[in-house]
């Protein structure tokens, strides 16, 4: 590879400790040569700068607007959404440090085609815009979307799954996101260095031998560099030349920005991460405290004003897709901490000072932030945090250990919600999920769905006897799961195709590495009921109770002390390890699109109520339409042994074969985890280091009262600002459907005995 | 199953065969609860063991009252499971006994102790103090207890013993005894009251709660637990009248005030506290 130009670049890189990074695009080198670690607690951050208050109560007030409006303030309904399509736009131009937004105004949502017209146009109406028929002749006419593509080749099957509703949330209409660029590439090279090395990438695709491969990298290498330039420009209509690397922490931040604003203008993916970006700025933060040019307040202040930007990121979007993913969210994921291969921590001031945001501007469900958590982490931080989520419930923690052996990296961040993803040279399709519940039900009635009461999965003989035998179910089950498995992923197949031909994410992808693994994305809803329903037919002799039509719509276990998951019994966590690599398994043997690695997932964000609804009674008692238990958790009321136990269960999910993650949202009072605040934050630090230590993969963590949840469905009004942790993100409980509040208030909530 | 490894000793044959003739101690276990975070230091394993004597008046598990009923279960398998926590405990978590009333399972209570220590499981005694006596077998027995004990909570119900037998059925006259002993004998402890109105919430006896604990040695924490009502449904589902009808949780400025009273905030060695090795 080409070296880089350094004799321009070393002046901007003066003050750093120099490394490979100055050879060759390596981000991760540049922190592990310009790390420095903070071992101590959070007492010497700063409060919020004057500036930072106005800014952000006039957010607050844009948001109450918003929500009076019924969810969206303004929208554009003839500009097509590009990196540049957008003159610079501000909230206050005079106050704001670090600068950019979507359109022209703060909170107008951007008009987003290229996933599918009708997608957009819906999302427009219900929010009564008139979308403009020019529009509608372009994006017809004359010019294809991903979702005319998909909708082109999906096979009968495809769409029988796809409506019958065992396979749901599919990215065939909207963005799959999931994209992690490594934005700080911006801030340490400069535009000009990343679209030098993208040319010299593309000099080196192929040797003229154009086979579809090659014609393909080629195609989108040059979509990256005509990006890259965009991005550019886009800086410039700010007033702000990106050409070169940033000389200070402002421009830093900024730099960042802009690279992130690229991705949210043109793709309005169901994950806009974020990803990883505390070290690199730390280390611009600590080069400009030592040239004495900023203090602590000027330095939080440039967190605060970067992390209010991410908070006013939207995307306009229909109603079918808010019931699966309520609240508004844009997952704006960002990850903190961590440990390097060479055993030190990564956490720094500024990852404190992420936190302090919650503080200095109040609660809010974005950016999503995520810690790396690991036992090695120091414990001033791990205490500050829990401090964090015992207050406001925004954080969710994650097994940093798990997931840089797994990935093969220290250099990861969470793309979407939970799963890893390597920065610099990985990319996941993202995948949504098939619905196992629902196959547990067609086993028994030979592939009939028991909502529609028609043959939707393969016709075998429906189970008839009077208790359903065990090893009749499953075969029956594996006969059903196999041709799950197969629409599946080759629906997916399409999808990945036409999202790279039609929507293919260039702002995102010109920040990563030219030559990237792929992740084929998969997931799992439903699993709990799957595996209780498992249990139960093996262990509690079911009864099935059948319709005038033969459909077994409820069921009766003789014995209902079945083992279930939840309670760290063997019997039970047994057959979800099972089941998770078994599906994983079956799966596996098909064409996975662009030669990717297959991953699962056991999460289910908000979906889980709405897949709840579409789906019959379950074997283990679940009534029809009953939201199912959010990503891994067990089934609502399973668990008789207490949160450890519940947690234990869900630890032993093999995470090698569900790298795409798997979630708990855990809910607890203030009471039960102590009776001071001390203690209280020590609870949580013990239990969030034993469940790690478990090979636990994912933690949600909500801190409060049944009561206020109940009061807060009730006056809305009183608490603009109470954030909940839901499978994988965060949202502000207001913004959740009526469904989705109650299934929280629901939920398990671990009390005092 | 196989009785014995021929390789092993015939000593340890003997033994083996000796343990089958009485066959292990069996505790009656209530339930047990992975997650104890308020009940003694740290992250705890909590077992119930069933049976109390007292008719505490607030009792919140009077479903722990009756005695010889519950799950028959031996130290081993209850340390089995409880060890499959361990790496939520941290240095200060392990196991706590509570119930019921531990130490009316003395014998299962000691050998379930001794085998924990045994394990590297620290050992919390949650407990009234009521079926302390200084008669022998039993206080031989208490004493081998406190050996392999890390910390008890003891619940003074209320420091006068004519209102304790109004308020449990009992004086407190051998509980003070046990606590003397405690204090006597270097074992820490945790003390707790628990506030309830018309009942407990006295401002002269509070009082002389607090001058009594002052005089106590090893006291790592004095914790006021404001009467709740959570109990009140089992009551309902036991068909057992409740005796506290009507009666609210103590306000936040009188448990401030007990607190105050009980010089609660004087009390800070739990922060730092480890088990023994």
């Amino acid at each position: 590879m080409k070296q880089l130009d350094k004799t321009d670049a070393k002046n901007y890189w003066e003050g750093f400790n120099g490394g490979a990074w100055q050879d060759e695009i390596n981000v991760r080198d540049f922190i592990q040569q310009n790390l420095t670690q903070y071992d101590g607690d959070e007492t010497f951050l700063a409060g919020p700068t004057e500036a930072t208050t106005i800014l952000n109560n006039q957010v607050l007030n844009l948001k109450k607007q918003e929500r009076e409006n019924g969810g969206v303030l303004d929208a554009d309904t003839n500009v097509v959404a590009t990196i540049t399509s957008h003159g610079p736009g501000y909230l206050n131009k005079d106050l704001e440090k670090i600068v950019g937004i979507q359109t022209d105004k703060p909170f107008k949502r951007a008009f987003m085609p290229f996933g599918g017209i009708r997608m957009a146009e819906d999302a427009l109406e219900s929010y009564g815009f008139k979308p403009d028929p020019e529009m509608h002749k372009i994006f017809t006419a004359y010019h294809k979307t991903h979702n005319q593509g998909v909708f082109d080749v999906y096979t009968p099957d495809m769409r029988a799954a796809r409506h019958y509703k065992i396979v749901t949330g599919l990215p065939d209409a909207y963005a799959r996101g999931r994209i992690v660029a490594d934005f700080p590439r911006i801030a340490i090279y400069g535009i000009d260095a990343l679209m030098a090395s993208k040319a010299n990438d593309f000099a080196h695709i192929g040797d003229g031998e154009m086979t579809d491969d090659v014609i393909r990298l080629r195609e989108q290498v040059s979509d990256q560099y005509r990006a890259l330039n965009d991005i550019k420009k886009m800086a410039a209509s700010y007033g702000y030349d990106i050409s070169k690397p940033a000389t200070n922490a402002q421009e830093a931040v900024q730099w960042i920005y802009f690279g992130y604003l690229a991705a949210v203008k043109t793709q309005n993916g169901a994950a806009m991460s974020v990803g990883r970006i505390d070290t690199t700025i730390d280390a611009f933060i600590q080069r400009d405290m030592k040239r004495g040019l900023i203090n602590e307040s000027q330095a939080q202040e440039l967190i605060d004003h970067l992390v209010m930007k991410l908070r006013m990121v939207r995307f306009i979007r229909t109603e079918e897709y808010n019931d699966l993913f309520s609240g508004d969210p844009i997952w704006a994921t960002l990850s903190l901490g961590g440990v390097g291969y060479d055993g030190r921590h990564h956490i720094t001031k500024t990852a404190f000072r992420f936190l302090k945001t919650l503080d200095n501007m109040g609660a809010a469900p974005e950016p999503n932030i995520t810690l790396l958590w690991d036992d090695l982490l120091p414990k001033g931080f791990k205490r500050y945090a829990t401090e964090v989520s015992i207050k406001s419930s925004t954080i969710q923690y994650e097994n940093d250990s798990l997931m840089r052996t797994e990935w093969g990296t220290d250099y990861y961040g969470i793309a979407c919600c939970v799963s890893a993803q390597p920065i610099q040279d990985g990319v996941q399709f993202f995948g949504a999920r098939a619905n196992l519940a629902k196959a547990i039900l067609y086993a028994i009635n030979g592939g009939v769905d028991e909502i529609a009461e028609k043959q939707v999965g393969p016709e075998t003989e429906p189970i008839d006897s009077d208790v359903i035998d065990y090893n009749e179910f499953m075969k029956k089950f594996d006969v059903q799961l196999a041709w799950l498995a197969d629409v599946y992923v080759n629906a997916l197949n399409a999808i990945q195709y036409m999202h790279d031909k039609y929507y293919y994410e260039s702002a995102q992808l010109a920040l990563k590495n030219t030559r990237l693994d792929y992740t084929f994305a998969t997931g799992i809803s439903g699993f709990s009921h799957a595996v209780d329903s498992i249990s139960a037919i093996k262990y509690g002799k079911v009864h099935p109770i059948r319709d005038e039509k033969g459909v077994a719509v409820d069921f009766k276990a003789e014995d209902n002390d079945y083992p279930r998951y939840g309670n760290n019994d063997d019997r039970a966590d047994d057959i979800a390890k099972w089941l998770v690599k078994h599906f994983y398994e079956m799966m596996n043997t098909h064409h996975l699109y662009h030669n990717a690695k297959l991953s699962t997932s056991v999460l289910t964000i908000t979906s889980n109520v709405v897949y709840g609804k579409n789906t019959g009674t379950t074997p283990n008692g679940r009534q029809k339409g009953d939201p199912f238990s959010p990503g891994a958790n067990p089934a609502y009321g399973a668990e008789k042994n207490g949160a450890l136990a519940s947690l234990m269960s869900t630890a032993k999910i093999p995470y090698h074969y569900a790298t795409d993650g798997i979630s708990n949202t855990f809910g607890v009072t203030p009471n039960t985890l102590g009776h001071d605040d001390e203690t209280r934050k020590d609870t949580l630090v013990n239990m969030i280091d034993g469940y790690m230590e478990n090979n636990g993969m994912h933690l949600n963590i909500n801190v409060f009262n049944k009561e206020t949840l109940i009061d807060a469905q009730k006056h809305p009004e009183e608490y603009p600002t109470l954030t909940v942790r839901v499978s994988g993100y965060c949202v502000y409980f207001a913004d959740l459907t009526k469904e989705q509040q109650d299934d929280v208030i629901s939920r398990t909530f671990f009390e005092e005995m | 199953m196989k009785l014995y490894d021929s390789t092993e000793s015939p000593l340890n044959v003997l033994d083996a065969v000796g343990a089958i003739d009485d066959g292990p101690i069996k505790g009656y276990v209530h339930s047990v609860e992975s997650f104890g975070s308020v009940d003694g230091p740290g992250i705890r394993f909590v077992v119930f063991l069933q049976g109390c004597r007292m008719r505490c008046q607030y009792c919140h598990n009077p479903d722990t009252w009756n005695i010889g009923v519950g799950d028959e279960m031996t130290a081993d398998q209850i340390l089995d499971d409880a060890i499959r926590y361990k790496a939520f405990w941290g240095e200060q978590g392990g196991m706590t006994c509570s119930g019921g009333e531990s130490l009316v399972q003395l014998d299962f209570l000691l050998d379930l102790f001794t085998k924990a220590k045994g394990r590297g499981i620290s050992t919390c005694l949650d407990t009234s103090g009521q079926p302390f006596t200084r008669d022998e077998p039993w206080f031989s027995k208490f004493e081998q207890l406190m050996k392999v004990t890390d910390v008890s909570l003891v619940d003074i119900k209320h420091i006068n013993s004519a209102e304790h037998k109004k308020l449990t059925g009992f004086g407190n006259e051998n509980i003070l005894d046990m606590i003397q002993y405690m204090s006597a004998n270097n074992c820490d402890m945790w003390i707790r009251h628990v506030l309830v109105p018309q009942r407990t919430d006295d401002d002269h006896y509070l009082a002389e709660l607090g001058e009594y604990i002052k005089t106590l040695n090893n006291v790592q924490k004095v914790e006021v637990l404001p009467y709740h009502t959570l109990g009140v449904k089992k009551y309902h589902e036991l068909g057992i009248t409740y005796p506290l009808e009507g009666i609210e949780p103590p306000t936040a400025a009188r448990v401030k005030n007990a607190e105050n009273l009980l010089h609660t905030s004087d009390y800070n060695d739990w922060k730092t506290w480890r088990p023994r090795p």
